[in-house]
Order: C-alpha cells, then structure tokens, then sequence
C-alpha cells in the first residue's frame, strides 16, 4: 500500500515510516504541512498519517480540511499529542476517520492504518462474509462453520463479525474496544482476551484448526491458516 | 439696535501684541510633552468617578436652568400680560365716556383719572388734528407712533425723567388721536431685580452641583477601591483575598458577588493545576526511576542478547504504565476543569450498566467469581455519557482486581427520587474506615493494593466524574468487602438537559 506520513519530528517519523515500509508498504513521509498537503493533492495514496501540529504554515487540521474540500477522501489517521477528547472529536468532525494519541504503540498504528486503507477499498453493503469455511449471513444473522450452526450470543456474533471484516489484518484490544463495544477506556483487567477466548470455544474449539490467531504484543487475527 | 464696539479693538495699536496660535500648539505637540495624534486627557479629568460626577453636574445644572428659565419668563410674561390688561380696560373706559358725552366728557375723565392715579404710571394723551394736546400727561405726540389702533413700546419723557411705556393708539372720529398706555419702567427693574436674583441661583446650582458631582465621585470611589485593591491583591498572587460585599443587594453587591465567585472558580483551577504538578512531581518520579534502574542496570550486568532484550520489553512496559498514569492525572483534570460540561446530555444508565454487566460478567466468571446485576428499566441522569461510563468501569475493575475467587460482585443501578445511585459491591479485604477518605486522593494506594498493577487512579477519576455531575462516590462495609455507592442527580421528566 502506499501510504502517505505527515510528521515533523524526526525520530517518530523514521520511526513510523521504517516500521511501515518492514511491513511491506511503499511510504512518502513529509516533515511540514505544506509539502504533506501537495503530495497528498498530487498524488494518490491508501492512507495517510497526520500530526496536528506541524511546521510550514498549514497544521495537519487544516491540511485535512483543504483536502476534503477537493474531494479527495483518502483514508487519514491522525497521529498527535493532543489527548483530550475535545481534541479527538475536532479531528474527527474535520474529517479524519481515526485518531491516535501520542505516544503509541507501533503494532496499533499499523493496525489501524492497514485497517483504513482495506475499508475504503471494499465499501458498499454486503450480506455475506466468508473466511475459509466460516460464514456469516449478517441479514438472517446466523454463523455457520463447515455447515454446522454455531450458536452465538449478540454481542459474540459482532466481535466476530468485527474480525471477519478484517480477515486477515491485526485487530488490537483497542480497536476491539472501540469497534465493539463502543468504549473509549482503558480497563485495568484482560477484558477483551476473556471475551475472545469465549469466542474461539464456539468458533474455533469444536473444529479442527484455529482461525482467530492471537499476535503476540500486537492483537488478534482471523485468518485461513496460520502461517 | 446695540452699536459696534470701539475701534480699538478692531484696529490694534503698534505696542498690541497679536494672539499666535500656532506657536502656541507647536509648544504643546512638541515631543517629550505630548502623544502625536493622541489626545491624553490629564490624570484627573481620566477618572470615570470624575466623568458621571460632571454628568451629574451637567444634568443637575441644566433641570436648574430649564426650572429657572421656565419662572423668570412666566413672570416677565405675567407682567406683560397684566399692563396689557389695564391698557384695555382703560381705553374701554374713556371709550364709554366718548361714547356718553363727546369730547368735554373725554377730557374730563383723563383729567379725573391723572389725579387719582396713585402710582404715578398713567400715561394719556389726546390731541386734535393739529397735534395740539387736549389733555394728558405727555408733551406731544411721540415721533414714529402712528394714531391707527396699535400698540407700541417706546421711551418717553415725563416731568424731565426718561422712561419706557408701553402705549396703545386710537383714532377717534372728528381727527382726534387718543393715547392711553403705561410706564413700564418699574417692570424693567424687577426684570432685573429678577435676572439677579436667577444669576444667584445659577451660582448657587452650580456650587450644588458641583459638591453634588464630588460626593458621586468619592462614593464611586469608594465602592470601586476595594474591588481595584482586591483583585490587585490577587494579581499580585494572594488568591484568598475577596471582594467585600456591603449587603445592600445593590447594583455593586451584584458585581462583587459575580467576581467573588469568578475567583473561587479560579482558585479551584489553580488547585487543579497545582495539584496535577504535585501528582506529576511524586508519583511519576517512582516508576521513572524504577524503569531508569532495571535500565542501567541491564546496561551495566546483562550476561547477553536475550537479557538485554528482556530488559528493553521491560522498560518499554514501565513507559507504557507511566504513560497511562499520566494519561489518567490529565483526564481527570480535564474532568475537574468542567470543560466537558457543555456537552451533557440526557443518558439512560440502565443499557449503559447492562452492557458494563456483560463486558466484565466474563472476566469474573472465567476467575469463579459470581457476578450479578440489576437495574430499573430506566435510570435517566443528565450527563456525559463516556465519562459515566468510564467511572463505573473503573469501579468494576476494582472490584474485580481484589475480589478472591468464589466471591461475588454486584452492580446494582437503583432510582432513589431525585437521584440514581450506582452501587458497585465486593467481597475483597475492603478499605479500613481509616483509609477510605485517603483512597479517593489521587496515588494513594492501601497496604493490600501493593501488589496489584494499575495507576491507583481509578477511584480518584471515579470521584472527579461525580463532583463534576454534582454527584458523589462514597465508601462503605459490605462486611467483608467494599461498597462504593456512586450517586448522580436524577434527570427530571421534561426538563431541557
């Protein structure tokens, strides 16, 4: 994927752009907003990474909005300090479809952007989703595996279809939490490990192999087959 | 008509010096002495007490003025009106007598009427044709004073004292003119009598006035010196000083009120902040330095790779909890400043705690602990939804981190008239009563909590989100375990938030 980084700082941003580019993306990074906001006017990426506050006399805030107001709807994750949650929901209104506070954890950046990039490539409604031999009929709302019909409580059956919508990519805690059940806190106890695990007895136990994988200091993933 | 003044001053002798003006701006403007193009006034007429004493002044003055005005014109009017009065009657008089007996009767009544004039302001002149006097007290007829039914006021001159009258003309049939009138110069001098008397009063209006104007001052000044002092007092960092507050109700009590609680809100801030600092300067300072030892230490004794690696995992995990206490001490201060205030909105607890039941039911089950919860089908508070959210999350945490396997939780939502309490219990080892007004203080963590992960923030936002809804979080015996009961005002039905 090529994905577009916008930060100034020049540690976080070799950072962020070696981890990307080791996961196998093609990155531009730019350090001031006006270089960020001709690439991103010019040429075409997956996603982009924005800091809020940058250099160059357009801050990432503006830089979305000018570039909304030219249609262009590529995929923005904002990357900044600002943490409050007044912060979060003007990123958000201006445009940005997630927002991820500093300091972070690399794995949850690449998470998330992977997860923007493939959203905005496969839009549109769908009924069915089908991972290997699992599948999901979100219309009659009923999972089945290998033909067999797998019983699953409401909330279960969106955790589940929050993994097979992205089939195949890191999933983090948080964005389960967010995704899901719509929490934007930290909880102190192994929450979300506990409801996956209550997951894999339904979905994965009773067959032979596993599709919810869990990666190690990352998240979980659902895949065909483990590599 | 006045004449024009002396010549002199139009024409200006050799030693007169001509005024020049310029000269005299140009000193003014000159730099050092004056602000180009701005005009500052002196220090005293900058007074705003100043400024609404001379409206008073003004004001004062000109009511006096118009009051003054209105009398001296009435009167010189009533005057007028009665020597007109009298002036008629009389011509009616000698009219009758014309009208009766002819001439000879004219003449007579005149005559009559001279001598039994007591005030000595008659004035009656009859003449023929010719301009002979028939009779009267005027020597001839005055110049420029036609005989055609008027009235005129002229100066006359009667026994050799010049004085004005006011006098009104007939023409009588057979060529005879006939001029009845009125010396009217004592009216003159109680015109004036009068226009001293009101110059005096103007003086008086204006010495009243003006002690009127410095009164108003020195009461603005007053009332207005001890707010000056006392947020000057505070500017200059004694927060604790407040306005006095004179129990009048009145308009400055209004104004001393609002800025006293203008500062209480502000000392609270500073508090907040003040305390955020304090919490940052000692409680990050212990796993900073504990995440700076394992560091050191690796750098200095790991035997190779693999223990160098493990301690970095380490160290990364030590940032990440730091990272999270610190994100904690910033949201709750966020919560304290009350910014999120505006944003509350009416929120039914009872899906909220259902699906909180739900999401940590499963971790309590998977460590055989029982959980149970209930609530009324409706529990409407008016407020932030995450932040509620947040704050009973954190009380489940709690409760699960001390709860010892085969004991049992409960979140209980209750609607207690006009305020819903959350009720999270336990069966943990509890807070000793001792403790339990410490553990809502931020960090503080009891002697059983030792070994337990977490920030030992989670109580503390818990307190934050229920002062912030004017609301409580309390601390009780569940015998054993703890009882925190979270109360909330309730939202009434029908009202706007």
């Amino acid at each position: 994927m090529r994905i577009l980084l916008v930060e100034d700082d020049k540690d976080v941003g070799g950072f962020v752009a070696k981890g990307l580019r080791e996961a196998g993306h093609v990155v531009e990074h730019a350090d001031n907003g006006r270089d960020g906001l001709f690439l991103a006017a010019s040429e075409n990426f997956d996603a982009i990474i924005l800091d809020r506050m940058l250099p160059g006399g357009v801050d990432g805030l503006r830089l979305l909005e000018t570039l909304r107001t030219q249609n262009n709807h590529t995929p923005v994750l904002f990357l900044s300090a600002l943490a409050q949650v007044d912060d979060r929901i003007r990123g958000l209104k201006a445009g940005g479809d997630d927002y991820l506070t500093k300091p972070f954890v690399f794995a949850e950046l690449l998470a998330r952007v992977e997860a923007l990039a493939r959203r905005s490539k496969n839009e549109g409604p769908q009924t069915k989703l089908t991972v290997a031999d699992l599948e999901m009929d979100l219309l009659a709302r009923s999972v089945r595996r290998a033909g067999q019909k797998i019983d699953l409580q409401p909330r279960e059956f969106r955790l589940l279809e929050y993994l097979m919508r992205h089939a195949g990519q890191v999933v983090t805690r948080t964005m389960l939490l967010e995704g899901v059940w719509d929490y934007h806190f930290d909880p102190q106890t192994n929450v979300i490990d506990v409801h996956v695990s209550r997951l894999r007895q339904k979905v994965d136990k009773p067959f032979a192999t596993a599709l919810i994988q869990t990666i190690r200091n990352a998240g979980y993933m659902l895949r065909a087959e483990a590599e | 008509m006045r004449e024009a003044g002396p010549a002199a001053t139009l024409a200006p002798g050799p030693r007169a010096r001509p005024w020049r003006p310029r000269r005299f701006f140009h000193r003014l403007r000159s730099p050092g002495h004056w602000l180009p193009g701005r005009w500052t006034p002196p220090a005293l007429l900058r007074s705003a007490g100043l400024r609404f004493a001379g409206l008073y002044a003004a004001l004062f003055g000109l009511s006096a003025l118009a009051l003054v005005f209105f009398l001296w014109w009435d009167t010189a009017a009533l005057l007028d009106r009665q020597v007109d009065a009298s002036i008629h009657a009389d011509a009616e008089g000698l009219n009758e007598r014309w009208q009766a007996g002819g001439l000879p009767a004219l003449i007579v009544t005149i005559r009559d009427r001279l001598v039994e004039n007591v005030d000595d302001d008659a004035i009656y002149l009859l003449v023929d044709t010719g301009g002979h006097r028939l009779a009267g007290n005027l020597d001839r007829w005055p110049p420029g004073v036609a005989a055609n039914d008027d009235w005129y006021e002229l100066p006359i001159v009667r026994d050799n004292i010049r004085s004005l009258a006011r006098v009104h003309t007939f023409d009588l049939p057979g060529g005879f003119h006939l001029l009845v009138g009125r010396d009217v110069e004592a009216r003159v001098r109680l015109r004036h009598v009068l226009t001293d008397a009101l110059l005096w009063a103007l003086l008086v209006i204006a010495g009243l006035g003006g002690a009127g104007a410095l009164l108003v001052r020195s009461v603005l000044q007053n009332t207005l010196a001890d707010i000056s002092r006392t947020t000057a007092a505070i500017g200059a960092g004694d927060l604790s000083r407040r306005v006095r507050i004179a129990g009048r109700g009145d308009e400055f009590d209004h104004l001393a009120e609002t800025i006293n609680d203008m500062l209480e809100r502000i000392g609270r801030l500073m508090d907040g902040v003040r305390e955020v600092s304090n919490a940052i300067a000692h409680d990050l300072r212990t796993p900073i330095t504990r995440a700076r030892a394992r560091l050191e230490d690796a750098l200095a004794h790991a035997a190779g790779d693999a223990d160098l690696r493990a301690a970095i995992e380490r160290a990364e995990a030590d940032l990440d909890g730091i990272v999270a206490i610190f994100q904690a001490i910033l949201r709750i201060a966020e919560i304290e400043a009350g910014a999120r205030r505006s944003a509350f909105a009416a929120v039914d607890l009872a899906p909220l705690l259902a699906d909180l039941a739900e999401f940590y039911g499963a971790v309590a089950e998977e460590r055989g602990i029982a959980f149970a919860s209930r609530s009324p089908a409706r529990l409407l508070v008016a407020g932030d939804r995450d932040m509620i959210q947040q704050a009973v999350a954190n009380l489940l945490d709690n409760a699960l981190k001390f709860s010892p396997p085969g004991g049992e939780i409960s979140l209980i939502g209750e609607n207690g008239g006009d305020s819903v309490r959350i009720i999270v219990s336990d069966q943990g080892p509890g807070i000793p009563e001792a403790e339990r007004r410490h553990v809502v203080e931020r960090f503080y963590r009891g002697e059983s909590a030792r070994n337990t992960p977490g920030s030992g923030l989670g109580l503390a936002l818990a307190v934050a989100v229920a002062q912030l809804h004017d609301g409580t979080l309390t601390l009780g015996d569940n015998a054993p375990g703890l009882r925190a009961i979270l109360t909330l005002p309730a939202r009434r039905a029908g009202s706007d938030v």
